[in-house]
């Protein structure tokens, strides 16, 4: 996305907050006002304080009284700023959290199987953080910096105008040796990103997989090519850090020759003018020197988070903007299925290179148990992701009771199938809320009558908090018992339809011979699709589909298949010929 | 020793190698605090000499005096932010160095204690916030003190009255800024574990997708994210309020010293004795004083979060890694005559922080050459008790004798160099094939080719072109199969006294993996088979069946289906399951 369209996006996301940015400019116009206005009032409250007796007391009063007012509007304006800046940013962030959050649900998965978790959450979290980091500190700095800037300059001509011609003058030379900086450390900084993206990918892969690196005591060669990188990582660091530390100390030195000009042209004139530009507008004009300079300095800094910023909002809205699956709008629900699944003339495949699927045919009538067997990578897990619309079909259709898949919305047919997966995946909450995952409103007797039934309600109970039990990502579980939750799941919604794959894979013999009566009466009549690597559990099915390379190659019963002597019978007499 | 000082004695050992440059940044900036404190005492020079007496060549040298001191603050400055910069870097670079070590030397029991997400973030994210913390203290937090006290120093020079004012208006900043950080960290903290939960959340989603788009919950797991969503943005406005308040407070203080002074000043000048140039210096300082305060307080967040991030780094780095070995030198230990032999004496074994232990009086023993299979169900200890062989973990009772020594004396180097192992969890590594292939051991292109073949992944090998065919990070570009084979001819390579197959060959499909077990049965080499099923196991010499925990029997096949009653039981789930064996 262009910079420009990516800050005009910027302007309509704030375009709500509208009110509270015109307070935000407000309150700083008056702070930087009231601020501006303190060095002039001291230097005139210096003014009058002449010498020995010399001092109008009441007139000193007058306008300390008047540096008080000032100071106490601009504290106040100051926390105003912030505090309506804090809302309009956090505000600002949040909502495009949840516009990226909820994004996720309507991407297709496609979008998702291709990248890194990681390069996604970044997204949503880190960048979206980042780009309010750069909203909130760059809209207020900016703004007050510039207004400081231009007051300044204005008070100066107010002062004096030989001085303010001095300061306007030299301004260029801020502005040139800021640019210098600034376009050196992103040089440095892109290079530095560059050597720790490498050196991160390192530890992700070496610590993220510590035990294989142990047992294959391949603990020194690591270290070795970890120091490389961690030194090429130290250099290239120290130069990022070096040049951009560079900016505060140039930027006091061009401050301290604006200072010297100031204080000698200043100086210069009080004796010149005898006295009518005073020692107190003097005072005022150094206040002033060491203020202009400040912003420009701040400026650099906030442009640097700002360009940051820019590029982050440039990954959130191309992510928003990401194309999403067809819409629902027009489809209808599937209501009352039946269950009878054909696949006809089907062809798909992830990448438009390497075809996968071609002309794939099936029929699964209704009630029937269709097994899909065959080699690693032969397309069994595509076929799942197809049937659930978890990708669309190049060619052909899929339908369900005789209507297309992409006809009816993909809710009612989601809910037509109940998956158990041989990824268990739980999410992180409790076990009460995994089982209820799919029937939120079940009861609690049904809930356990399916737990129980899965044989999972034992070791439920025998953890800690029963079925209050928080699980999830990386829980105490093992991938058995996950499985069981699984399966107790499935249970709960009792769907027409059932896809499973590799369901019981993790759990052992003797338990699953328990859960396999509960599994069997769950089949009873309702269309299932079975994976299974051990052609013994697919044995009974109505239907075998032997698949290989993207293809059906043979489909039948078990005993057709065998006599048959093909591929199938190849498969199984392997598998059993010890 | 306390926590505190943990977290010092680390940090000090880390700057020993740069201890000059930890010197010397501060002292540079001390010194271009000077240049930046004598800047008003030039100034009331100019006007009370150079003004006051009309000598306008004096007001020239005393501007020049003043660009002088500035080119001269550069200088130290530069110097300074150098000397941090590469303190700074030097430490983080070494912290990461102590922490890999560190990490690479974990047993397993505490990989698994502090968990991989855990280790990761403490390499990255925790050593750049240290980074930045130490940078930032080098430069600042020492700078603004000196710079403080400094000006209040120097006003005393200028006048003792002025100067007290200044002095008094320390306490009074010193405890707007204790007071702010002391509400603002906690705040922050809190913000910091709500993003965990907004990150996890992402996350969780991610992975599920699937799952979620199954069960048709994507609306409900939007709220849920919202809820979420919406505390973290609550926190953030709280935090943000809080912190929000430094500037202002410390900007309003200083002015009423500013006007405190005025009033101080008129008086002393009416008395006569002060003068007005004085009184200019006397503000200059205070607003030196105003800027610095309001640097510093920004910058305390960021030290603040590179404390904690160092806590938690120290935490890691004082871990005790792996025990090394406890008995004789090399030199003095018995070469191991049974090569491959195996044995288990009375082994018990619980996780740390696990209740119930894990093995419990374990014994037997395994000739060399035979092949061992070991049978149970989920959570029988099957991938435990062979993790005890390469000694992954260490028997809580009991010995583990491997060729007639006790693998706690066998360095660990060589143990696992003479243990071949295959983990359930099949990953390989950015490189190419050969590389991958080379962690098994030194080896000729033809031997690498011959544990290929063994492994029966030589169509593996060629359809990615050979052994410099390329390797994606964890291996992404194979199939599961592809890389279960793939890490057993990496463990082949190594041509190992005991081979441990810790059911890899699950992706396998039938025929592959009947291949596969013919081949190895051709090996040298004590192979032990870990698996769930019978059929994997059955042909093996002896076989180990577990349940949880203990050693439920010993035995052929024939045996334990006369022995045995649970070895029975499973094998007829099987068998009923398979129709036939």
């Amino acid at each position: 996305m262009k910079k420009s369209a990516v800050f005009r996006r910027i302007l309509r996301l704030l375009k709500p907050h509208a009110g509270w940015l015109v307070l935000t400019v407000l309150a700083a116009m008056v702070t930087v006002a009231a601020q501006l206005l303190v060095p002039f009032l001291v230097g005139e409250g210096v003014d009058l304080i002449v010498g020995k007796d010399n001092v109008n007391f009441s007139a000193l009063y007058r306008v300390l009284f008047g540096v008080g007012g000032c100071v106490a509007a601009a504290s106040v304006g100051q926390y105003v700023v912030s505090l309506a800046n804090n809302r309009v940013a956090y505000r600002v962030l949040a909502d495009l959290r949840q516009q990226s959050f909820e994004k996720l649900g309507r991407l297709p998965l496609k979008y998702i199987d291709n990248r890194a978790y990681g390069e996604i959450s970044s997204v949503i979290v880190a960048d979206s953080e980042q780009f309010a980091d750069g909203l909130l500190l760059g809209f207020t700095q900016l703004f007050t910096g510039v207004c400081t800037i231009l007051g300044v300059l204005v008070m100066m001509f107010v002062l004096r105008w030989e001085v303010a011609l001095v300061v306007f003058c030299l301004t260029p030379l801020s502005l040139l040796v800021a640019r210098f900086i600034s376009k050196r450390t992103y040089a440095t900084f892109k290079k530095q990103s560059e050597v720790r993206a490498e050196q991160t990918a390192f530890i992700d892969e070496m610590v993220g997989n510590l035990k294989t690196v142990k047992a294959f005591t391949h603990e020194d060669e690591n270290e070795v090519a970890f120091e490389e990188v961690n030194e090429r990582l130290r250099l290239a660091s120290l130069r990022a850090v070096f040049f951009s530390s560079t900016v505060n100390p140039s930027t006091r030195l061009i401050n301290s020759v604006v200072y010297a000009a100031v204080a000698l042209t200043g100086a210069l004139l009080v004796i010149s003018t005898g006295g009518v530009f005073s020692v107190g507008k003097l005072t005022a004009s150094l206040s002033y020197a060491t203020q202009y300079t400040k912003p420009f300095n701040e400026i650099t800094e906030v442009i640097a988070e700002f360009q940051n910023a820019l590029a982050c909002a440039g990954r959130i809205f191309a992510l928003i903007d990401e194309e999403e699956q067809p819409s629902d709008e027009a489809c209808i629900p599937l209501g009352e299925v039946k269950g009878e699944v054909r696949a006809e003339a089907v062809s798909f495949s992830y990448d438009p290179a390497r075809p996968l699927i071609e002309g794939l045919n099936m029929a699964a009538l209704a009630g029937k148990h269709v097994a899909i067997v065959g080699p690693t990578g032969c397309g069994k897990t595509t076929l799942i992701n197809l049937l659930m619309r978890f990708y669309d079909v190049d060619g052909g259709r899929i339908t369900v009771d005789g209507h297309d898949v992409r006809t009816v919305t993909r809710k009612s047919l989601r809910q037509a199938y109940g998956m158990v997966l041989q990824d268990t995946w739980l999410k992180e909450a409790t076990v009460r809320e995994n089982l209820k995952l799919g029937a939120p409103d079940c009861t609690e007797e049904e809930m356990v009558a399916a737990a129980k039934a899965a044989h999972a309600h034992g070791f439920i109970m025998r953890l800690p908090q029963g079925y209050d039990t928080p699980v999830g990502g990386t829980g105490s579980l093992s991938e058995g018992q996950r499985q069981l939750l699984c399966i107790a799941r499935v249970m709960l919604c009792r769907p027409p339809m059932l896809i499973l794959d590799e369901a019981t894979s993790s759990i052992d013999t003797r338990t699953e011979l328990l859960v396999q009566d509960a599994f069997a009466r769950l089949m009873e009549g309702r269309t299932c699709f079975i994976i299974a690597h051990r052609l013994s559990t697919v044995k009974n099915a109505d239907k075998i589909l032997v698949m290989n390379a993207g293809n059906i190659v043979e489909q039948g019963t078990h005993t057709e298949l065998l006599a048959r002597g093909g591929f199938y019978a190849k498969l199984y007499h392997a598998q059993f010929e010890q | 020793m306390t926590e505190r000082k943990i977290i010092l004695k680390h940090l000090l050992s880390c700057l020993k190698t740069y201890r000059k440059e930890a010197i010397l940044a501060p002292l540079f900036k001390l010194l271009e605090a000077c240049m930046e404190l004598v800047v008003p005492l030039v100034i009331a020079r100019i006007v009370d000499l150079g003004v006051g007496g009309g000598d306008r060549m004096y007001i020239v040298y005393g501007c020049l005096v003043l660009v002088a001191f500035g080119v001269a603050g550069f200088g130290f400055a530069i110097t300074a932010q150098y000397f941090a910069a590469k303190a700074a870097v030097g430490v983080s670079a070494e912290l990461r160095s102590r922490l890999f070590t560190k990490l690479q030397s974990f047993s397993y029991s505490q990989i698994d204690e502090v968990g991989t997400a855990a280790m990761i973030t403490r390499m990255t994210s925790d050593c750049q916030q240290v980074q930045n913390g130490v940078n930032m203290f080098l430069r600042i937090l020492l700078r603004s003190p000196i710079i403080v006290f400094g000006a209040a120093i120097m006003a005393f020079t200028v006048d003792v009255q002025g100067a007290l004012v200044i002095l008094g208006l320390i306490p009074f900043l010193a405890v707007v800024v204790v007071a702010i950080m002391a509400a603002g960290i906690p705040l922050y903290k809190k913000v910091q574990a709500k993003l965990d939960g907004v990150n996890l959340s992402a996350r969780e989603n991610l992975q599920g997708a699937r799952i979620i788009r199954a069960f048709c919950r994507e609306e409900s797991e939007a709220k849920d994210f919202a809820a979420r969503n919406e505390a973290l943005c609550r926190e953030q406005r709280r935090a943000g309020r809080i912190s929000a308040l430094a500037n202002p407070f410390t900007y309003a203080l200083v002015n009423v010293a500013v006007i405190v002074l005025l009033i101080v000043s008129g008086v002393r000048v009416f008395a006569g004795s002060l003068e007005q140039g004085e009184i200019l210096a006397l503000y200059s300082y205070l607003s030196i004083i105003l800027v610095e305060l309001i640097k510093f307080a920004n910058l305390v967040f960021t030290v603040t979060r590179a404390v904690s991030s160092e806590k938690r780094i120290a935490k890691v780095l004082d871990e005790k890694g792996e025990p090394s070995v406890t008995a004789p030198a090399a030199g003095e230990r018995q070469t191991s005559q049974q090569r491959g032999a195996l044995r288990f004496e009375h082994v018990t074994f619980t996780y740390r922080g696990g209740g119930a232990p894990a093995l419990d009086d374990i014994d037997f023993s395994v000739e060399n050459g035979q092949t061992l299979g070991v049978l149970g169900g989920t959570g029988a200890g099957k991938t435990t008790l062979v993790d005890l062989i390469p000694r992954f973990y260490e028997a809580s009772g009991g010995r583990v004798l491997l060729g007639g020594e006790d693998v706690k004396s066998i360095p660990a180097e060589e143990l696992r160099g003479r243990v071949g192992f295959v983990p359930q969890h099949a990953v390989l590594f950015k490189g190419t094939i050969r590389s991958n292939l080379l962690w098994g051991g030194e080896a000729t292109d033809e031997e690498l080719m011959q544990a290929v073949k063994l492994a029966q992944a030589e169509d593996v090998v060629a359809a990615k072109g050979g052994l410099d065919g390329e390797v994606a990070q964890e291996g992404k570009n194979f199939s599961g199969g592809q890389r279960q084979r793939l890490t057993i001819a990496r463990a082949l390579v190594r041509k190992p006294e005991v081979l441990i197959l810790d059911d890899s060959a699950s992706a396998l499909d039938y025929a592959t993996d009947a291949a596969l077990r013919r081949a190895l049965r051709s090996l040298p080499c004590t192979v032990i088979v870990v698996s769930q099923r019978v059929s994997a196991v059955r042909h093996a010499e002896k076989i180990l069946l577990l349940d949880e925990g203990k050693l439920s029997a010993v035995g052929t096949h024939e045996e334990l289906l006369k022995s045995s009653p649970l070895y029975g039981e499973i094998y007829a789930s099987q068998t009923r399951a398979e129709g036939e064996v």
